[in-house]
């Protein structure tokens, strides 16, 4: 930049004595600029000598310590010549051109980065995205294995209430709860193991869950069949009165067995009697000996 | 002299404005004004090697203006716009060392 700092030239005007007058090497031979005149730039390396031609107007020739100052000093004088206006106008635009871009630069945020500053934050970006996938995973199993904790407790409480329940049909367990006592007295013998089927089946049909009859569990398998004096419930034989006790909802089952034509009634068209006592709480003691099927097998389940 | 102000008044006038660079002209502003400063380090090289014309000058700076801003654009559309504007920014630096090596010289005697 032209610079009018002539009057403090800290430089003597005296020939410097050279001894690395090329030190730059040829770094002051690369102009294809503005040298029409195609003088050798780098005569102003090799002879220091200060030409003696600095007047009040630019010359030709090279300049060297306090005449290049003035000379500088010189050119940058105001003269209304159309070409120093262009000149000064192109460092104008030049000096806003350069706070704008610095400006911009400031400004922008990833845009205008460096490649390797771009980079260094993908870098960045990138561990701290592996750090937290990682962190990710762990929750995620954390997570499963919470979930699969919760899943084999919930496994659990379903196995326990389905085998209470298999254990309760099938008659291994004592079962105790809301139900009726159904007597039947039966002194002439009448009631048969028919009408005693019919009496279980409505039973269950009014929702009974555990039955037994005069001590002997009534599980799927069992079986009346007639004697002369009595009946056999699954082969065990058993006499009046007979006592069913059965546990479900005593209001729904009681109902069941005052039906116009059902238990009650035929019961009492045999001369016997039938009398019924809801009870709040109902022990049914007796258990049912499972046999291992000889020839039933289960199916292996697909899931397990 | 006149120079010297005019750029000082306009950077003064670029940072009181703060202009925002329009998008189309934001890759090759930095370019255009670093060949804009080898210009002018040539036209102060040329002063003190006397052999410096205004007419030369605006067109010189214009011209690497110009010049610059369209190598910059022709590699953006080739695909190789970054690396032309590191080989023109290369180039343009090296002419600017040197001519402020041969400033220095007439300057400093150094």
């Amino acid at each position: 930049m032209p610079d009018d700092s002539m009057p403090d030239d800290p430089m003597p005007d005296d020939p410097m004595p050279d001894e690395l007058p090329d030190a730059e090497g040829p770094g002051g031979d690369s102009d294809t600029r503005r040298d029409r005149t195609d003088a050798d730039p780098d005569g102003a390396v090799s002879p220091p000598s200060s030409e003696p031609g600095d007047g009040e107007t630019p010359v030709r020739g090279s300049v060297t310590g306090w005449a290049a100052w003035r000379r500088l000093g010189l050119m940058g004088r105001p003269r209304a010549t159309r070409a120093n206006v262009i000149v000064g106008l192109l460092a104008l635009a030049l000096g806003f051109a350069i706070a704008a871009q610095v400006r911009q630069t400031d400004l922008e945020g990833l845009a205008n980065l460096r490649e390797e500053e771009l980079v260094r934050i993908l870098d960045n970006v990138t561990q701290e995205n592996s750090r937290l996938s990682g962190e990710i995973r762990e929750l995620e199993q954390t997570r499963s294995q919470l979930a699969a904790g919760a899943t084999s407790e919930e496994a659990r409480a379903a196995a326990q209430a389905r085998l209470d329940s298999i254990q309760v049909l099938s008659g291994t367990v004592a079962a105790t709860g809301p139900g009726i006592v159904l007597t039947v007295t039966d002194p002439e013998r009448q009631v048969s193991a028919a009408l005693l089927l019919d009496t279980l089946q409505e039973l269950r049909d009014a929702g009974a869950e555990a039955v037994e009859i005069n001590g002997v569990r009534v599980v799927a398998s069992t079986y009346f069949t007639d004697l002369d004096d009595g009946v056999t419930v699954s082969g065990q034989p058993i006499r009046p009165p007979y006592v069913i006790r059965a546990i479900g909802d005593p209001p729904t089952m009681a109902a069941a067995m005052d039906i116009p034509g059902g238990v009650r009634e035929s019961v009492r068209r045999l001369n016997a009697d039938a009398t019924i006592d809801q009870r709040d709480s109902l022990d049914i003691t007796s258990l049912h000996s499972p046999t291992t099927p000889q020839y039933a097998r289960p199916v292996p389940s697909p899931t397990s | 002299m006149i120079p010297a102000i005019a750029l000082i008044v306009g950077l003064i006038i670029g940072l009181v404005l703060d202009p925002s660079v329009p998008v189309w002209m934001q890759p090759y502003l930095p370019i255009a004004v670093i060949a804009a400063l080898d210009a002018v380090f040539g036209a102060i090289r040329a002063v003190l090697d006397g052999i410096f014309d205004d007419k030369v000058f605006v067109i010189s700076f214009l011209s690497n203006v110009v010049v610059a801003a369209l190598i910059v654009f022709i590699g953006d559309q080739l695909g190789v716009g970054s690396q032309l504007s590191t080989g023109v920014v290369v180039v343009l630096g090296i002419r600017i060392f040197s001519n402020v090596a041969s400033i220095r010289r007439h300057l400093f005697h150094a």
